[in-house]
């Protein structure tokens, strides 16, 4: 679908990542495959957000590696084959199509180009209306699918989302979760952590479970749910129906 | 007292019937504090702005540094210009000694460390919250730099106005390397300190009220280009 290999499967080895001596990310060693839905669960704390910063290449590991396929083209090829949306968008000072076509610029596509797929992504996502405003001025909601556009525009293999929808309201959040699926039926994998059950439910094909800074469990999202086979796994799947 | 009120009716006169001596100095002083200022933010923007986003060994010695040059004395950095500058000095064969052209460099160089100061911390604290995201979008350090300049457009406003109140008001530097020499390098400011100590006390007035009417156009200016800004961008 993309035409260039892919940077799939994404490989953890050992992986740790600690600071001030203490271990965050804990020998974490697991495959993500292209295709399924994965989703990061865990409490508060439990590292899913480093986690994520670790595979994206933000945070360099401790110990172990993050390992993507680069097919001998490089790290730099294996970044712009992934987009990062954080919980809370980053907008820069400019109308929203700019901050589209500066992603694009960085991408390296030539700057005709530029406008015309600024255009189509912010479409895709509802906000050619808003293309015009000033970025700074809209919602939550409207940036954090600003976000999204600016990381649709970039054609990812791999789509990194973290808690995407902690800070907006239920009609935000159900907008955010469109385009989410929107990218999947693209082909895009998508590699999420979230704190709301109900998405996880919605969302997953797959669950990564972490728990203070360890894998417990990764399994199809209907396994998890139904049977998770480590306690700290049932607790949370159950005090999250409890609450 | 009534020496006082003279010599404010002296300044009006002078500045009504634009007399063309204060306009000289007028021209002039606007040339070498606007032109310093253009060149100390070509310098200072893009050194805070990469001394933000560098990361080194002594990096805290150089903002200190930085930031106590704010305070940097003008007659210091007059004297230590002259010397330079100074037939016998090193930068001697330039001959640039007492020509508005010194006073710019002298200007520049104490403007210089202001903007970059203000530039630093401003763009640190956007630093802080763009960083992940631009370094995920695979902006490089020197890109990242140049794209908060631009998003900090309208706080380093303020940056380059208080290098600019620096610049107008500052004396000891420029008439040091100046000269104050008449129909050269005479300032308002040096004008200003060389008339009161004559005694004519209404061309120093004069001279006063036409710098402080500056700096209010120019400040006046720069707001009314940000609220521009500001309506166009968010």
């Amino acid at each position: 679908m993309h035409g260039s290999p892919s940077i799939l499967p994404l490989s953890l080895e050992a992986l740790s990542f600690s600071v001030d001596g203490q271990r965050l990310i804990n020998g974490i060693a697991m495959r993500l495959e292209a295709g399924p839905r994965t989703v990061i669960l865990g409490h508060n704390g439990a590292g899913k957000s480093l986690l994520l910063r670790l595979c994206h290449g933000l945070l360099t590991p401790s110990a172990g590696r993050v390992v993507w396929s680069d097919h001998g083209l490089g790290q730099d090829w294996v970044r712009r084959r992934q987009a990062m949306v954080f919980q809370h968008p980053v907008v820069l000072r400019r109308a929203a199509r700019a901050n589209v076509t500066y992603g694009l610029a960085l991408a390296g596509v030539p700057w005709r180009e530029r406008r015309k797929q600024a255009e189509e992504a912010l479409a895709e996502v509802g906000l050619a209306e808003l293309a015009d405003r000033p970025a700074r001025a809209l919602s939550g909601g409207e940036r954090q699918r600003l976000a999204l556009a600016r990381a649709w525009a970039l054609h990812p293999e791999v789509l990194l989302l973290d808690e995407p929808t902690a800070s907006l309201d239920p009609a935000a959040t159900r907008a955010v979760e469109t385009v989410i699926a929107a990218f999947d039926m693209a082909g895009t994998k998508i590699i999420m952590t979230t704190h709301d059950l109900g998405q996880a439910r919605r969302l997953a094909d797959e669950v990564v479970f972490l728990h203070k800074g360890r894998l417990l469990e990764h399994a199809p999202a209907r396994e998890f749910f139904e049977r998770p086979s480590t306690p700290e796994g049932r607790a949370y799947v159950s005090g999250e129906l409890v609450w | 007292m009534g020496d006082f009120a003279e010599a404010f009716h002296t300044a009006g006169r002078l500045i009504i019937e634009r007399d063309p001596a204060l306009i000289a100095i007028v021209l002039l002083s606007v040339r070498v504090s606007l032109g310093a200022v253009a060149l100390a933010a070509m310098i200072g923007l893009p050194l805070g702005a990469l001394l933000a986003l560098a990361r080194f060994r002594g990096r805290g010695g150089v903002i200190i540094a930085l930031n106590a040059c704010m305070g940097f004395p003008p007659v210091i950095a007059g004297l230590v210009l002259y010397i330079l500058l100074s037939r016998a000095g090193p930068l001697g064969s330039w001959g640039l000694l007492f020509t508005p052209t010194a006073m710019v460099i002298a200007q520049c160089s104490l403007v210089t460390p202001i903007i970059a100061a203000i530039t630093r911390q401003i763009i640190e604290d956007l630093w802080a919250e763009h960083r992940e995201q631009l370094k995920s979008l695979g902006a490089n350090r020197i890109r990242a730099a140049m794209t908060l300049l631009w998003d900090a457009r309208l706080s380093l406003g303020t940056a380059v106005l208080a290098g600019f109140g620096r610049a107008s008001a500052e004396v000891g530097a420029i008439i040091i390397v100046g000269g104050n020499i008449s129909g050269v390098t005479r300032t308002m400011t040096t004008a200003i300190a060389l008339e009161t100590s004559k005694g004519d006390l209404s061309l120093a007035l004069a001279l006063g009220l036409v710098l402080l009417m500056l700096v209010l156009a120019v400040n006046s200016a720069a707001e009314i280009a940000r609220g521009a800004l500001r309506r166009s961008a968010g």
